[in-house]
């Protein structure tokens, strides 16, 4: 069932079978865990990341739903507050929007609005981004949006390691978590220990070192962004990235400590530039690290206009690796 | 006696208009009797009471808007003297609610300083690189000072662009309220001379004017005034070179490493003779944009000023550009030398009387020579002649200076 | 307390009881009127008058385990299911000692005891969580039922349709009770539904439903009574229709422009309290000392509530973030 060829410790696997593994052994450790979402069970998940599970854990366990965002993730909600620890798979967070209203209004809210009285453990897991020429409705980013909303955890996992790990920890939180998972990695190949440690939900990690310039960036983007340091190293200008991970809460002294080291930042995002958690980043390194720049905070984000259909505009609507490196360029000033 | 007040009726409602009373005085009414009519942003509500009560007197008028919580009514509790009707049973329990025992909730922001620094600690941040804003580093940049030397006033010790200004503005660091000792202004000065001199392409050009108007004007002008208040030709001369340089770019401004830097103000430095020697060159702010009584006050001010040794260090670093007048006794002609970063100065020489020709015959007029030297990294004579040219059409309509 | 054909057994006690439940919302809900035009109140106030049988019959036929749903119109709801009034006069001052902390309000009585879920101010947005909260009991093998109590307005929200689907398609124990009081704040229900009866809405989604007479507890017990029978025995969920009217205004701050004051008085002569009270005095269940007893007991409870909200404290400015998350632990 799942492909993954054994190497000594290591198991060669996908981010996509990363995510399964994570599923699977939840469903398996915690009899409160269920999974429920369009099209997880038969179909075996839109983008085969559920494929399997309902033949092993049966229908009870794997829930098809309705096309009914609003109503089973709601459902998720109230589940999570009758004690069950559901996994809701939102289809993609431009489905999301569906069940904005019970995700900021009852998830993030009930906590408080009930003056501690209840919890809400429920994991929310959704696919997002761009790439694949689906156009304005299917290609969003809006994990700042997500981020927003005291009450919510919003992570976004960018490495195999990380996809395998952070659904056992948003399991284990308390808090309502929403997890995104960028199309584009989905087929990302590579190895993991047999058995991986655990990791933890929140934290910044330092992708690669260096000491130029700060590249910070998070889920989809982070493969562009080493493709740019390696780039950048080519010219002898040597730059750390770091993967922000967990979006809310935002690790600040992670990215305080790089940039008042090398001074310089960029920030790639692949939400449109407005408005986007990019801003927020930017914002609290103004903040905190002003006096330690040399350089503005630059950002690489998507231009201005609904993600269109042909794969050139796509392209050049996205955030790129050549982009990711003039914008260094432009701090470093050469 | 109790009171029936305006209710607070939605929660966004801070006031209401009484447009009618359902009871009058001497009228029992019930818990739950509808006494009044209250016009809210809305419309219309009507407005219960909520204890039984003969309602004594009517305290506002229909008509009247009032804050929730005014008094509407004064009210008789049933039983009491003068109380007419029947008189209602009194549903058990009831009672006014108590008077709010806990306090208000504290206000939820008060005004905050951060804590005072010592005077005089050396800035944040390490001894290598202290904190410093990116416009103080650029000004420290361009006037050539170390910021490691400098003492911060921003926050948490920063350095900050005025304290850059100030370090640029003496060769010694002072105390705020005293002005630069002008021994070492002289100093300074010529060491900026120098290097005016070396790095600064001057190129320079003439123009003899016609003053014949501006002088009958001023002769005109001052004759009804107290000899305190009288205009000098100085202050013709400031303001037509300042309304000039209005309309020309170039002349009016800095430069830095990065090219000219226009600015959008004209503050001119103003030469002033030191006594013991030396000039010193001032800034009066916004020429443009006083009048002339109001220039003439800045001018004698400053001489005052210079004279017992009291400029502020700011006058000195303030002119975009400078204007020096050598005055009656002077040379014919004077041309001077940039003061750095500035990109202009102007030279007028001494009025004096000479034969001129006007038409086709020659009179005797009152002319004066004046100069432009400027920086030919941003200027070139065309332009300067164009300038020159625009003072003399100034100084031509004095009455619109 | 029912007998084999689910209609209840009438004894003094049980009749005494409903009037008592009736009273006590009432009565609260009369007194929280005044306290709002007293700023005591702030923010919104809905007020439940005139539909207190509704609560009052329905809260009967659930046990403590099984989990309350309701809207922002709940303090009638809070109060017959059992939570104390003063912590519930307490949260309507914002006070810390309020049931919520005194971070709701109004319109978000939350207990955990009782399992009371809100209080939700989003008209429909309770009904996805019934439906989960009745998949989690019925996941882990609990025969709870979860009620679900919300206005007729909240059948044009999408979450209406998706939740009455999900929870039959999956057989969840849900009742759903629709308060159906003619009016979505100023919308009469006519001039927003191609549908007025809402019953069949819920048929529509193979939901079996029953009007009822909402204004008559006795009713609204009998029709909850076999309802909660049917869902507890694992047949699905159920639905209500329970027609009935508000007296007084959507909330505090509203004119009522769009309603005449002639269907009001003609609805106030259906008030279930006169009603009950009328019935139980001819069938000899109630004389004039009983009556006054009532009320002074009722009165003595609302005016305990209101002392302990007053001298209830207010919290501190420096707790603001907290409940936002779960406190990290050790």
């Amino acid at each position: 069932m799942i492909a993954e060829t054994r190497d000594g410790g290591f198991t060669e696997t996908t981010y996509r079978e990363a995510v399964r593994t994570a599923i699977r052994e939840a469903l398996l450790s915690d009899d409160r865990v269920f999974l429920m979402g369009e099209d997880v069970g038969r179909y075996g998940g839109c983008y085969a990341v559920t494929k399997g599970l309902l033949a092993e854990f049966g229908p009870e366990r794997i829930r098809d739903t309705p096309l009914s965002e609003g109503a089973f993730v709601g459902a998720g909600i109230g589940a999570a507050l009758g004690g069950m620890r559901p996994i809701v798979e939102v289809m993609t967070v431009n489905f999301s929007l569906l069940a904005l209203d019970q995700i900021v209004n009852n998830a993030a809210t009930i906590r408080h609005m009930s003056g501690g009285q209840f919890a809400v453990p429920v994991v929310i897991r959704m696919a997002t981004g761009a790439g694949r020429q689906l156009a304005a409705q299917h290609s969003h980013t809006l994990e700042g949006w997500y981020a927003h909303v005291p009450g919510l955890k919003v992570v976004a996992p960018a490495t195999i390691e990380d996809a395998r790990g952070m659904l056992s920890a948003a399991l284990a939180d308390p808090n309502p978590v929403i997890i995104f998972e960028h199309v584009l990695l989905y087929a990302v190949a590579g190895k993991l220990p047999a058995v991986p440690a655990p990791i933890s939900l929140t934290g910044a990690a330092v992708r690669r070192e260096g000491h130029d310039i700060t590249l910070i960036t998070y889920g989809g983007s982070l493969p562009k962004t080493l493709a740019a340091a390696d780039s950048l190293a080519s010219e002898g200008i040597s730059a750390e990235v770091i993967d922000l991970r967990c979006l809310r809460p935002l690790d600040t002294a992670t990215i305080v400590r790089s940039v008042s080291r090398t001074r310089r930042a960029v920030i790639i995002d692949e939400g449109w530039r407005s408005g986007s958690l990019s801003a927020e980043v930017a914002a609290r390194l103004m903040e905190d690290a002003f006096w330690e720049l040399d350089a503005p905070i630059g950002r690489v984000c998507s231009e201005e206009v609904p993600i269109p259909y042909p794969r050139h505009l796509e392209e050049a609507a996205l955030p790129q690796a050549a982009k990711i490196v003039s914008a260094a360029h432009v701090a470093l000033g050469r | 006696m109790g009171e029936f007040v305006m209710p607070s009726l939605g929660a966004d409602m801070e006031a209401g208009i009484l447009v009618e009373w359902l009871k009058r005085p001497g009228e029992t009414v019930t818990r739950g009797d509808i006494v009044a009519v209250v016009e809210t942003d809305k419309g219309a509500i009507e407005v219960e009471i909520f204890e039984d009560a003969i309602i004594d007197r009517l305290l506002v008028d229909v008509g009247t808007k009032v804050p929730v919580g005014t008094p509407l009514a004064s009210l008789r509790t049933i039983g009491q003297a003068g109380a007419v009707g029947p008189v209602a049973a009194a549903p058990p329990g009831a009672a006014a609610p108590k008077e709010q025992a806990t306090p208000l909730p504290p206000p939820s922001a008060t005004i905050v300083r951060p804590a005072a620094r010592p005077a005089g600690m050396p800035a944040a941040g390490d001894a290598t690189r202290p904190y410093a804003s990116p416009a103080a580093r650029r000004i420290a940049l361009e006037r050539g000072v170390d910021l490691s030397g400098v003492i911060g006033s921003g926050p948490g010790g920063a350095v900050i662009s005025i304290d850059v200004e100030k370090a640029a503005g003496a060769t010694k660091p002072r105390a705020a309220e005293r002005g630069p000792d002008l021994a070492a202004m002289r100093r300074a000065i010529g060491a900026a001379m120098a290097r005016s001199k070396r790095e600064i392409p001057h190129y320079y050009l003439s123009r003899v004017i016609d003053l014949t108007k501006a002088t009958a004007w001023l002769e005109s002008a001052n004759a009804p005034r107290a000899p305190a208040e009288r205009l000098l030709l100085q202050v013709l001369t400031l303001r037509a070179v300042a309304l000039a340089l209005r309309s020309r770019s170039g002349f009016n401004g800095f430069h830095t490493a990065t090219g000219f830097r226009p600015s959008e103000r004209i503050h001119i430095g103003t030469a002033v003779a030191i006594r013991g020697g030396g000039l010193v060159a001032p800034a009066i702010h916004d020429v443009d944009r006083l009048t002339l009584d109001e220039l003439m006050g800045r001018l004698r001010d400053l001489v005052a000023r210079v004279r017992a040794g009291t400029l502020r260090s700011s006058e000195l670093t303030d002119p975009t550009v400078t204007v020096s007048s050598l005055g009656e006794r002077g040379a014919d002609a004077l041309f001077g030398i940039i003061y750095p970063p500035q990109v202009a100065i102007f030279g007028f020489g001494a009025p004096a009387l000479r034969p001129w020709v006007v038409g086709s015959a020659i009179e005797p007029r009152t002319i004066m020579t004046a100069s432009l030297a400027a920086d030919h990294r941003v200027t070139d004579g065309h332009a300067g002649s164009l300038l020159l040219a625009d003072l003399d059409r100034l100084l031509q309509q004095p009455a619109q200076l | 307390m029912t007998d084999a054909a689910g209609k209840p057994h009438l004894s003094r006690a049980h009749l005494l009881d409903l009037l008592r439940q009736m009273l006590r919302i009432r009565r609260f809900e009369e007194k929280c009127a005044e306290l709002y035009t007293k700023e005591k109140i702030r923010g919104f106030l809905h007020l439940y008058i005139g539909e207190e049988a509704i609560a009052a019959g329905v809260m009967r036929c659930l046990t403590p385990t099984d989990a309350v749903v309701a809207t922002y119109r709940e303090h009638g709801h809070a109060i017959a299911r059992g939570i104390p009034m003063q912590p519930v006069m307490a949260e309507m001052y914002g006070k810390q000692e309020g049931c919520s902390h005194g971070r709701g309000g109004s319109m978000h009585i939350f207990d955990a005891k009782t399992r009371f879920y809100g209080g939700n101010a989003i008209v429909g947005g309770g009904l996805p969580l019934a439906v989960g909260l009745a998949l989690a009991d019925r996941m882990q093998r609990r025969s709870n039922v979860t009620a679900c109590f919300f206005g007729e307005g909240a059948v044009a929200e999408g979450a209406f349709h998706e939740s009455l689907n999900l929870a039959d398609l999956w057989q969840l124990p849900v009742l759903f009770v629709c308060e159906n009081n003619l009016y979505a704040m100023g919308t009469a229900l006519a001039r927003s539904e191609s549908e007025t009866d809402i019953h069949r809405k819920a048929e529509s989604y193979r939901v079996p439903a029953e009007v009822v007479d909402g204004m008559d507890p006795v009713a609204v017990e009998a029709a909850a009574s076999r309802a909660v029978a049917a869902v507890r025995a694992g047949n699905g969920p159920r639905f209500l229709e329970c027609r009935t009217y508000r007296f007084r205004a959507h909330s505090m701050f509203d004119p009522e422009l769009y309603r005449e004051k002639a269907e009001v008085e003609q609805w106030r002569k259906r008030d279930p309290i006169p009603h009950l009270i009328g019935w139980m005095r001819e069938a000899g269940a109630l004389h004039d000392p009983d009556l006054a007893a009532l009320e002074a007991e009722v009165a003595a409870e609302i005016e305990a509530a209101i002392a302990f909200a007053e001298q209830s404290s207010w919290e501190p400015i420096e707790d603001l973030t907290r409940d936002v998350y779960a406190p990290v632990q050790p």
